[in-house]
């Protein structure tokens, strides 16, 4: 074999608006490449021929007896061919509407693509669904056919604008065309040879532009991921498998797994018949052993300890959907991101692009066939890696009825990784001789936390300070942890990186833990717009946290202002600021929620104090 | 990584995945070159254990070295072995042409071991460089209850991951070769010393490129009477692999309206 055996072969993916040539082009291309099967072009006139139509180009790619009668592409297939000691996989996708699930199925391991364009028709609906589903998968290489140049005379000035209009579309894309050409399958004009009526024509033919596509090989240089995809017992050992999609490894690494956190160190890499290597990387199938003995299953995610990926229950997603039935918000889908399957909510719907204009419209469902960009919130937390840093491990696909439904591509943007507000573990609690009802008696009223969370502007720490000072005038032994005063001391370290803010956090309910159970009622002020946050605070804290919402509209609380900070924030003197910039996710089922808008503050006290009095008084 | 490795490294993990997924599942064994390196690579995925038994659906007009090679690696490679005999001709498809019908019988007769055994995948060992139909397949392909394939409603697939539930009564066709070449399984061969018939090497200027019934298989012209032979013709010839398989042949559709109800 030659040394190009060697190098992955090139995939590349014809796509493009029904009618405008693809299967054509491919047609000619390995005809003139000469790459047919032998007899197989006059297998197909002398079938033409008995059924009476004119010879197409596109027969030698329509396999299904339905694509052929109706000359319509329906499923993409594979066609392998070789030029100038390369290799090449070509995917022939479909164009028409109703088969984008298969046209996925053909680009989604596309080193490259060719868009075909009718040089009558110029760009329609299906060129533009293609070009921006392209661009959500990760492809960045691109070539353009402009087809059928001969039914426009070569005109010159015709193909300039169409290059023009297709330039700038691709521009706002962020991809640039590395060639645009101008082509006629039906004459064999640019397609593999020159034409010699478009000789105002200077740059590459199809196949040269083909020659200038790179391939993806493994992505060793990466962080080690490598998820978990089944573990076989025998009487010896335990072997994970998996495929490590990123990174390498050696035995004897400390190996990290997420999202159980737990470590073990890589004994063996195991193979079958052969000799165990002493290492292994990116695109391998493996089979590990551990020095320790740690429960793994299916799904955990392996990565180095220093190099560990994001966790998150949460997270941003630019989505493709391809069933009839829409995805609504609060739909609940199964997500399946490399090997882990988890039930998930759709949270919110963000917005649903236009894929002529790339126009963002709001929208409550992303319909057959469109892009957008939703929030998901799984129901325990994963380990993923955004999309643009580790396209293997930051993609997943949605599944509803066991169906595959709609694939997206993840990103972190106003969300914070959990693992950093994770604990050390192996800590023993030491029990008091003092217990908490003792403490209650002799106080007069129970412990507890009344978390108080809303927006900036919302009244929390204007409420918190009022409700401090009347509960002590009746007795209570009260105390406000006020998020501006934390950061004055024990928080003094911390900045508004989305880490830090995790910890700010974290510091602020541990505290506020320590104090509820010396016996106090703590009111806390801070606006803790995530509710895993909330969530841990009140696993961490117990039966006595209070989740209380401060409500009011974020129109009011702009008016409001008291610090300036939304005038700073729509400037862009302060990023992602929760609720223009970062969102704030409300309270699903608040222990109690305050209306500061409908209500004065007087109000708004008097309810605190109500329920503080029938749920803390003894 | 070179090329075999590449290829081999996505078949296990497509292996790994089906057991992983799925319960009830078996793998087709045609006796053939590519369902050898199947049985290959599933002994490398699971470290020499296979987790599932092999089928042999046995129209019962194999050649007689086939036969011989089934019994000598059936124990060889200790595999849990499952007999399928196939229905007479006349219970298949009369308007089907002859040598297709003949090929018939060996949906009919995997039709009634999944009945029988509650199959809910199958692994068979087709290519997409095999037939132009075959180009157009998943790797995870569901199929009706009543085994057939609608080419019209494939699910979408992507990123590895797979359309791994079949609906009740249905199963799923999951196929590890898909992505290889006629070639690549010859340099696979040659690189892991897998056994195959003898019938694929020339003697007297002839040798069988693609393996069926007796009755329904040509031999093709050729010299290769080794690996490295039979390589170098791969690279030079232009003729397809399955010429020598009658029904593909008969009329323009008679492959696909095999597949369609069932073949593989």
């Amino acid at each position: 074999m030659s040394s190009s055996q060697n190098l992955p072969p090139l995939h590349f993916v014809l796509i493009g608006h029904v009618d405008h040539g693809k299967s054509s082009i491919i047609g000619r291309l390995l005809h003139d490449a000469d790459a047919l099967p032998h007899g197989k072009k006059d297998a197909m006139e002398e079938m033409c021929k008995r059924r009476g139509v004119a010879f197409q180009w596109a027969f030698l790619m329509d396999a299904l007896q339905a694509e052929r009668d109706q000359g319509v592409t329906i499923d993409s297939a594979w066609i392998r061919f070789n030029s100038h000691g390369r290799e090449y996989i070509l995917i022939d996708a479909p164009g028409h509407e109703r088969f984008v699930r298969n046209m996925i199925t053909g680009a989604e391991r596309a080193d490259a693509a060719l868009l075909v364009i009718d040089a009558q028709e110029g760009l329609q609906e299906q060129s533009f669904r293609h070009g921006s589903l392209l661009h959500l998968m990760g492809v960045r290489q691109l070539g353009v056919v402009v087809n059928k140049m001969d039914l426009v005379d070569y005109d010159a000035a015709r193909f300039n604008a169409l290059e023009k209009e297709i330039r700038e579309y691709f521009a706002r894309l962020d991809i640039e065309p590395v060639a645009v050409i101008p082509a006629s399958a039906v004459e064999g004009d640019n397609i593999v040879q020159r034409s010699s009526s478009m000789s105002w024509y200077k740059g590459a033919s199809v196949l040269e532009a083909l020659q200038n596509f790179q391939a993806r090989g493994e992505s060793v240089d990466l962080p080690l991921r490598l998820p978990v995809q089944d573990v076989y017992r025998n009487d010896t050992q335990r072997i994970l498998v998996g495929r490590i999609e990123s990174g390498q490894m050696r035995v004897g690494d400390e190996l990290l797994f997420s999202p159980s956190n737990q470590t073990a160190t890589l004994a063996s890499i195991e193979s079958y018949p052969d000799e165990n290597p002493a290492q292994a990387q990116a695109g391998q199938c493996v089979g590990i052993t551990l020095k320790e003995k740690i429960f793994i299953e299916r799904g955990e995610l392996i990565s180095h300890p220093q190099n560990p990926p994001v966790e998150s229950d949460v997270f941003r997603a630019r989505i493709f959907w391809l069933a009839q039935t829409p995805l609504c918000t609060g739909d609940v889908c199964e997500l399946r991101l490399a090997n882990t399957r988890i039930m998930a909510d759709i949270e919110n719907i963000e917005w649903v692009v236009d894929p002529a204009s790339l126009r963002r419209n709001q929208a409550d469902a992303v319909q057959v066939n469109e892009i957008g960009e939703i929030i998901i919130r799984a129901r325990t937390i994963l380990a993923f890696d955004p999309f643009d840093e580790n396209t293997n491990t930051g993609r997943f696909v949605l599944a509803r009825d066991k169906q595959i439904q709609g694939g997206g591509t993840i990103s972190m943007e106003g969300y914070t990784d959990r693992r950093l507000a994770r604990r050390a573990t192996n800590i023993t609690r030491v029990p008091h001789h003092v217990t908490i009802d003792e403490r209650a008696q002799r106080i007069g009223h129970k412990n507890g936390v009344l978390w108080f969370t809303g927006l900036s502007g919302a009244g929390k720490s204007t409420l918190a300070l009022t409700l401090e000072r009347r509960l002590y005038e009746r007795g209570f032994h009260v105390f406000v942890l006020d998020g501006d005063n934390l950061r004055y001391g024990l928080n003094a370290d911390l900045g508004f990186s989305p880490e830090d803010r995790v910890e700010n956090i974290r510091r602020a309910f541990e505290v506020a833990g320590l104090f509820s159970r010396a016996g106090m009622l703590v009111i806390t002020a801070f606006i803790s717009p995530y509710a895993s946050d909330r969530t841990r605070a009140r696993e961490v804290i117990g039966d006595s946290f209070r989740e209380i919402h401060i409500h009011a509209d974020i129109e009011v609380c702009e008016k409001r202002d008291p610090k300036g900070l939304y005038k700073k924030a729509h400037s862009g003197e302060i990023r992602e600021f929760t609720g223009i910039s970062a969102p704030y996710e409300t309270p699903k089922n608040p222990d109690l929620t305050i209306d500061t808008a409908a209500n004065n503050i007087e109000e708004c006290v008097e309810k605190l104090l109500a329920y503080v009095e029938a749920e803390f008084r003894l | 990584m070179d090329r075999l490795d590449r290829l081999e490294s996505q078949s296990i993990y497509i292996l790994r995945e089906a057991v992983a997924t799925m319960d009830n599942i078996a793998m087709l064994w045609s006796l053939g070159k590519d369902s050898n390196t199947m049985i290959r690579l599933a002994q490398k995925a699971f470290f020499g254990r296979m987790p599932f038994p092999l089928l042999h659906v046995d129209t019962g007009k194999k050649f007689p070295e086939m036969y011989a090679f089934r019994d000598e690696y059936a124990k060889k490679w200790n595999i849990d072995l499952l007999l399928q005999e196939c229905p007479d001709i006349s219970e298949t498809d009369e308007d089907l042409p002859p040598a297709a019908r003949s090929a018939a019988r060996k949906s009919l007769g995997l039709k009634a071991a999944i009945e029988t055994h509650g199959f809910r995948g199958l692994i068979a060992g087709i290519r997409r460089d095999e037939e132009a139909t075959r180009a157009k397949e998943r790797v995870f392909s569901p199929r009706g209850s009543s085994g057939e394939w609608q080419p019209r409603e494939q699910p979408p697939e992507f990123w590895n991951q797979y359309a791994t539930d079949p609906p009740p009564g249905a199963h799923i066709r999951i196929h590890p070769l898909l992505h290889w070449t006629e070639r690549d399984i010859w340099a696979y061969i040659q690189r892991e010393n897998i056994p195959v018939v003898d019938l694929y090497f020339a003697r007297d200027g002839k040798r069988y490129r693609s393996l069926g019934d007796t009755d329904i298989t040509r031999p093709i012209d050729s010299t290769a009477a080794t690996i490295e032979e039979i390589l170098d013709e791969l690279a030079q010839t232009r003729q397809a692999e399955r010429a020598g398989r009658l029904m593909d042949h008969e009329s323009e559709d008679a492959f696909e309206r095999l597949r369609v109800d069932g073949y593989m």
